[in-house]
């Protein structure tokens, strides 16, 4: 009897310095959370590893790859408009705009200049990608945060506009549309008056927005101070778009210096924001939709007649040099360094990408917040893991 | 509750903007006195960009001037070039893969030159002036090692890891060198020319048909009308 009862009393003294020990372990050494790869909060396949001290985060390191399709190594065994096909999918949001910078960038090494109507309906089919890629992250970010209205809005008026960039390029999502030279069609019958309508639509879709979200207080609270990236810091890792300008950095590609496109010939402005937070990012995302209706709407009464295709070879063969031409897409500034050496294919394509220097500060920006604010901070930095990964 | 910060002269006030080419001149000049005996090439296209190379261990110092003394503050990226030719038979116009390497053609490199097979390529930004500038840098076939930026540009801590996994290059004083993208026990650099692309090894690639002449047409063809 006595027999047992000692078993017994051992096998519980056991199981207590059990729990001791892995109560010191879970005191000393933190804990590790695995967010991802697959949380709605990460756009596609981020694994995120944050070290946790209570609900407090010490670090967190990103993992990628999950989605690396090696886009650099296939630039090398494809002919130069046949690379449109794969940057497409690289944010796939606002796949019309990965598009332009590569063509500009072999425009430039060809020496070839779009004529007029090109550069104008690019720039529409430009702001049109920016449209559809944001108005899915203003209504996702209500989602990460607990309300899921707006998500639904989100999708409903995206669809309008993609109806209308399909209706123009054929693809709702990979349009592969732009050329060397300038466009593969022109602009379909009665496009315009039906594209005036959706701008209208996306303005109340803004209005709806800005009373259902920005005005929310329990937004509010989720977002504002949180966060915070000083503008000197977004600089030194290469933020770019929205997140550097809600930074209060008052900078802009189109405006700046962009080549191309036709921004500097419309009247539109650039907003920024001075706090930096998570609010911040949202606030300038949200005016920045408006501002490409305004721009979207200035080009519809502007657009010039004309050719939409300049004259170029058949076979397209671009002379030995090196280009790096860089637009402000909806993510944020994407770059491609194109090397030629005269051949059919590119010699070597370095894609900048604008996630990959978004998420890169992360790791900083996530030490020492709070568990629930991480997803709030991920959200807000809207990054698409196809642009991350390349 | 919304604050925002001076829109006001944004678009107006844009008078008397010197040139961008003159900026970029004037660059130049100042980065040869800063650095002297390291810039080994320098090269501007008008209108378009510019090109500096330095020498390998003049590579920090370089960041270090450029954001200290001609305020480029924004890191864009950072990469690297292997100007091998590749040693596959990759040309489009081939029906199949050449399968037994094909003559080695000669090496060339392109703006501002070099006379190393590997080239880092990094591109730091000027706000004020909207004026970016590509640095390049060669590495000895024999030491693919050099100093990170990281501790300048917080950035280029990523951007070093993929250069690290992708061509082999080692990037010493590094945080954190571990892979990026590939898995930890991953073998080989696949963004050099000489690793196989083996999807197109194996079989070639399905594409080739849409090269094909369409019927009725000369296949020498090299203008048409748009």
């Amino acid at each position: 009897m006595s027999d047992t009862a000692d078993t017994k009393q051992m096998a519980y003294i056991a199981a207590q310095a059990a729990d001791a020990r892995v109560n010191l372990e879970i005191e000393t050494e933190g804990m590790t959370l695995n967010i991802g790869p697959q949380h709605p909060a990460t756009h596609g396949t981020l694994r995120i590893v944050v070290r946790l001290d209570g609900e407090q985060v010490i670090s967190a390191e990103p993992l990628m790859g999950y989605m690396h399709r090696g886009y650099e190594k296939l630039t090398e065994v494809r002919t130069y408009p046949q690379v449109t096909t794969l940057v497409n999918r690289i944010d796939w949001l606002g796949s019309f705009a990965n598009e332009v910078p590569f063509i500009l960038a072999a425009e430039q090494l060809m020496e070839v200049e779009a004529p007029p109507r090109a550069q104008w309906i690019r720039t529409a089919l430009f702001e049109m990608s920016r449209i559809a890629n944001v108005v899915l992250f203003l209504g996702d970010m209500g989602v990460q945060l607990g309300a899921v209205t707006p998500v639904f809005f989100a999708f409903r008026d995206r669809e309008f506009i993609l109806n209308q960039i399909e209706a123009v390029t054929g693809g709702r999502f990979h349009p592969n549309f732009d050329r060397i030279g300038g466009l593969k069609d022109d602009l379909p019958k009665g496009w315009i008056d039906e594209t005036r309508g959706v701008l209208k639509r996306i303005r109340n879709f803004c209005d709806e927005i800005e009373t259902l979200v920005v005005g929310n207080e329990i937004f509010q609270s989720r977002t504002r101070n949180i966060g915070v990236i000083p503008a000197d810091i977004g600089l030194s890792y290469g933020l770019s778009g929205a997140n550097i300008r809600s930074s209060g950095v008052d900078w802009d590609i189109r405006r700046d210096g962009g080549v191309g496109l036709v921004h500097n010939e419309l009247d539109w402005k650039v907003w920024t924001h001075p706090d930096g937070d998570s609010f911040a990012r949202f606030w300038v995302r949200l005016q920045e939709v408006r501002e490409s209706c305004t721009m979207i709407e200035q080009i519809l009464d502007g657009i010039p007649s004309g050719p939409v295709m300049a004259k170029v070879p058949r076979i397209i063969k671009v002379p030995a040099g090196e280009a790096y031409v860089e637009t402000e897409n909806p993510l944020g500034i994407m770059g491609y360094y194109v090397i030629s050496k005269g051949d059919l294919t590119p010699f070597r394509v370095k894609i900048r990408s604008a996630s990959f220097n978004n998420v890169s500060i992360t790791p900083w920006l996530l030490k020492g917040v709070y568990v629930p604010d991480v997803i709030s901070i991920l959200a807000s930095l809207y990054f698409i893991l196809g642009d991350i990964d390349r | 509750m919304i604050q925002l910060s001076s829109p006001e002269e944004t678009n107006e006030e844009e008078v008397e903007i010197p040139k961008r080419d003159d900026i970029r001149e004037d660059l130049i000049s100042k980065l040869k006195n800063d650095l002297g005996e390291s810039l080994v090439a320098t090269e501007v296209v008008a209108e378009v960009d510019v090109w500096v190379r330095v020498t390998k261990e003049a590579w920090l110092e370089t960041a270090q001037v450029l954001l200290n003394r001609h305020n480029m503050k924004y890191f864009n990226f950072l990469s690297a070039i292997d100007w091998l030719p590749s040693p596959f038979g990759r040309d489009m116009d081939a029906q199949v893969d050449q399968p037994e390497p094909v003559t080695p053609e000669e090496m060339t490199w392109g703006t501002t030159g070099g006379e190393t097979r590997f080239q880092l390529l990094a591109r730091v930004h000027d706000l004020e002036n909207h004026l970016g500038i590509s640095l390049k840098v060669d590495l000895e076939d024999t030491d693919l090692s050099i100093e990170s930026w990281s501790s300048i540009y917080p950035g280029a801590d990523w951007h070093e890891r993929e250069v690290s996994e992708m061509f082999g290059i080692t990037f010493l004083n590094h945080p954190n060198p571990v892979k990026l993208y590939l898995p930890g026990d991953f073998e080989g650099y696949p963004m050099r020319k000489d690793f196989a692309l083996l999807a197109r090894r194996i079989k070639p690639w399905p594409g080739i048909v849409d090269v094909e002449d369409m019927p009725g047409e000369e296949s020498e063809e090299d203008e048409v009308d748009a």
